[in-house]
């Protein structure tokens, strides 16, 4: 890549990283729907194309083709913002995720930091949604949304504050040079804590509340909130929310698998690459699936109980432990 | 102190095996049916609409031997039966057979009521039409049909 004029190095990963966004989340539509289709002893999308697999891109085909409708009452600018705003924040963290060894974007010294700064941002699209549709159900959503995000930020840093204090970097393909093979990966707990296969279960439950997906969706909860923040969006508005959610779940399940799992390391130490970063990740999409279609929601208490009662005093332990035991071996 | 433990083992345990519950769904097999593809074979008490029993036996390929019980019976009226006597023959000769499906109500009267037991119900149920006329049935060529 080193050798190319930096213009094309800029435009390639432009191109790679939308065309990845995009062909993500039709593939993990097409996955979640196979899942749910075969935890519920159904086949799923089957019709358009062999297993159904070209099924999203119809159903995107057809939400371009909707109307953009603004609600008469909303604000027309926060509207028509909150989808871009969620979409952007899905797209700029792959900038910093290494896919291969060379295979990444920007080579950043804190990538780390940047992933979280800029999905932060992602709940400041979700209220924005929430509040500039104008309608009640939405505003519900966006505030649970909000304190749901924070009160899983919390332990989900602390957790990462823990890799970062093993590992010694905050650059991601450093953390993923370490791990060589599979002995040495992160979440053994003879790598440096005795506690990180905890701390991978608390990054890994946060990732899935950071993306609002189920058990934890109360930002979305359809049988109380008719569809959450994205209610009076339609078309390709509610398409990129959609988008975004998917892209979402790829990089809080990427990171997972980074951090952890070794990112693009073989297991065996042998050809490292995509495949295996892929591998991993969509594998951890596969789980987060699973789990969405096993746990019915929780309630809004349950879920900040959980955060605040478990996930934070756990994950404050093991960064203590942590440094213990980093001092003293 | 102890109690907050044993919930989070308790409920960790139990989130474990609702996972393996479901992972054990996803790998058998579907019980769907993928219906224009698949069909149902239906139970050999399904009431369709009526129909002429074939008899390879017989000369006309049915049993009836348009006595007029199952039109005289039937409830809603909707059986109309055409016969004639040729001539030198003895008995009357079925011509026509009319079954007006859009009337019936299904009691099943009219093969209760056939001496011969030359009616039946059929096993169709994939009826969907544009008019009334498709649910205008002639049985006797239905019949006719069965024997090429």
């Amino acid at each position: 890549m080193s050798e190319l004029p930096e213009i094309f190095r800029v435009w390639f990963f432009v191109a790679g990283i939308m065309a990845l966004v995009g062909l993500n989340a039709a593939f993990s539509v097409w996955l979640e729907r196979k899942v749910s289709g075969h935890i519920q002893r159904r086949i799923g999308p089957k019709e358009v194309g062999p297993y159904g697999i070209i099924q999203p891109i119809a159903d995107g085909i057809k939400l371009m083709t909707k109307q953009l409708v603004v609600p008469a009452k909303a604000d027309p600018l926060l509207y028509r913002l909150a989808p871009a705003l969620t979409m952007i924040t899905a797209v700029m963290v792959f900038v910093v995720i290494p896919f291969g060894p060379a295979l990444v974007a920007v080579d950043l010294n804190i990538g780390l930091l940047l992933i979280f700064a800029i999905s932060s941002v992602n709940v400041l699209a979700l209220l924005m949604g929430g509040w500039g549709s104008n309608n009640k159900y939405a505003v519900i959503s966006a505030t649970r949304a909000v304190s749901q995000n924070i009160a899983y930020e919390v332990p989900m840093l602390i957790t990462v504050v823990t890799m970062v204090m093993i590992s010694g970097s905050m650059n991601l393909n450093t953390i993923v040079g370490q791990q060589q093979n599979l002995l040495q990966w992160y979440i053994f707990p003879w790598n440096g804590s005795i506690l990180l296969p905890v701390s991978f279960l608390i990054f890994f439950v946060c990732a899935m509340a950071e993306t609002n997906r189920a058990p934890f969706d109360l930002g979305e909860a359809e049988s109380e909130l008719v569809a959450g923040f994205h209610t009076e969006y339609g078309g390709m508005g509610f398409g990129l929310f959609f988008l975004g959610e998917y892209g979402h779940v790829f990089v809080g399940c990427a990171l997972a698998s980074i951090l952890f799992l070794g990112g693009w390391q073989c297991p065996l130490g042998l050809l490292p690459g995509i495949h295996w970063m892929l591998l991993k990740t969509y594998l951890l999409v596969y789980v987060v699936m699973w789990i969405r279609w096993t746990y019915p929601r929780t309630t809004i208490y349950g879920l900040l109980n959980l955060s605040w009662k478990v996930m934070v005093p756990f994950s404050l332990a093991i960064l203590v432990l942590t440094a213990a035991m980093l001092k003293v071996f | 102190m102890n109690s907050y433990f044993k919930e989070i083992y308790d409920g960790g345990k139990s989130l474990v095996v609702g996972l393996g519950i479901t992972f054990r769904y996803m790998i058998q097999p579907v019980v769907t049916l993928q219906y224009p593809r698949q069909t149902v074979k239906m139970a050999p008490r399904y009431r369709g609409h009526i129909d002429l029993v074939f008899d390879a036996a017989a000369e006309s390929g049915n049993k009836c031997i348009a006595c007029g019980m199952c039109q005289r019976n039937c409830p809603s009226g909707c059986i109309t039966i055409k016969s004639e006597k040729p001539e030198g023959a003895k008995k009357k000769v079925l011509t026509g057979y009319r079954l007006d499906f859009t009337k019936c109500s299904l009691c099943g009267l009219c093969v209760e009521s056939c001496p011969t037991e030359a009616l039946e119900f059929s096993k169709e149920y994939n009826l969907a039409g544009f008019k009334a006329e498709d649910y205008v049935f002639d049985l006797l060529k239905r019949c006719e049909e069965r024997r090429r």
